[in-house]
């Protein structure tokens, strides 16, 4: 199964158990909390994923290495290099 | 102890690295990562090649590798160029038939990837028989030096839209600094179709699916190309074009 159709089937699945619960569907008559609570569930979701992602993110380039080392440390290997190779009879 | 510490020389010795360069341009590198490449292959002891697979340049890159290949032999250096500008995948197809080793390392000309992690992928590679072995700029002690608050923050949200929609297993898809199993390497660009960036995605996405195992190196990135625009509009709108074409098709 390709990424997208899995993700079809989950929403198909969530959204299914949403419309039961919300609109009750099947009657089964449920108490009137479940309806309240289930139905902005959707757009709560969408919301707490939104958060969830910008904190994420917003972590993940706040704390984004910067290497000034390993920057340092090749700039030295490189004259190294230079100097070594033209020993060698590199002609540059 | 000494003897045991014999027979796995010999093993190692078995093993050989075969890094491929696909080059383009790359005049003023290719000496300086020849240079490091042959540094520390040489100090950690492992059998290898350097693959130099030069597009045509017009810059004299291909008279560079003739040098070089003087200087350290024609089994260190082997080149294997093509007349124009062709591609990465065909690169690495074109790297490979003319690959001893069984293992293929890839990675950038242009010293944005260091050779000094090569050693670390090997040994990734051997504790846990990885068929392959990725370089990432995204955990551990990994990360990026001259990259500006933007790229960082496209890198990271691109890559988290990837992992949300692909959930890949791997934590950096666009990476190209990587160590292959020979047969590994030959099956997954077969069946890659994508370019640029999202090929290498692809590689990752068809390893999972074919049951590969990943293992993971954190690497530097070290951007030497200021100025250059490398993440404009177009790259973003063709990276998640691609994107979404692999969530659709894998």
């Amino acid at each position: 199964m390709t990424k997208l159709l899995e993700w079809l089937l989950g929403v198909s699945l969530v959204g299914v158990a949403w419309g039961l619960v919300t609109f009750d569907l099947l009657d089964l008559q449920l108490p009137a909390a479940y309806k309240e609570v289930a139905w902005p569930m959707p757009v709560y979701l969408l919301v707490v994923f939104g958060c969830y992602s910008l904190a994420t993110i917003g972590y993940r380039v706040a704390t984004f290495n910067d290497c000034e080392e390993a920057a340092k440390e090749l700039q030295a290997q490189i004259q190294e290099a230079k100097d070594d190779l033209k020993k060698k009879g590199l002609k540059m | 102890m000494a003897g045991s510490r014999g027979g796995k020389r010999n093993r190692e010795e078995a093993d050989k690295y075969s890094v491929l360069l696909p080059t383009y341009n790359e005049r003023e590198n290719l000496p300086l990562i020849v240079w490091l490449l042959v540094k520390y292959f040489g100090e950690s002891g492992y059998n290898y090649e350097i693959i130099v697979i030069d597009d045509g340049s017009p810059d004299g890159t291909l008279q560079i590798a003739e040098q070089l290949q003087k200087i350290y032999g024609d089994d260190k250096i082997v080149l294997r160029p093509r007349a124009k500008k062709l591609g990465l995948g065909t690169a690495y197809i074109h790297g490979i038939k003319h690959a001893t080793g069984n293992f293929i390392i890839i990675m950038d000309a242009d010293l944005s990837h260091h050779p000094k992690f090569i050693p670390e992928f090997i040994k990734k590679q051997k504790e846990g028989g990885y068929d392959l072995v990725s370089g990432t700029r995204y955990r551990g002690d990994g990360g990026v030096y001259g990259w500006d608050l933007r790229r960082k923050l496209i890198s990271r949200g691109a890559n988290f839209v990837t992992q949300v929609l692909l959930r890949p297993g791997a934590s950096d898809l666009t990476g190209s600094f990587r160590l292959y199993k020979k047969d590994v390497l030959e099956r997954l660009v077969e069946r890659c179709v994508s370019k640029g960036y999202v090929f290498q995605m692809e590689m990752i996405v068809r390893a999972r699916q074919l049951g590969y195992t990943i293992g993971e190196v954190p690497i530097s990135f070290v951007d030497r190309v200021y100025g250059e625009s490398k993440l404009g509009g177009n790259e973003i709108v063709s990276f998640l074009k691609g994107l979404l074409t692999l969530f659709a098709t894998t």
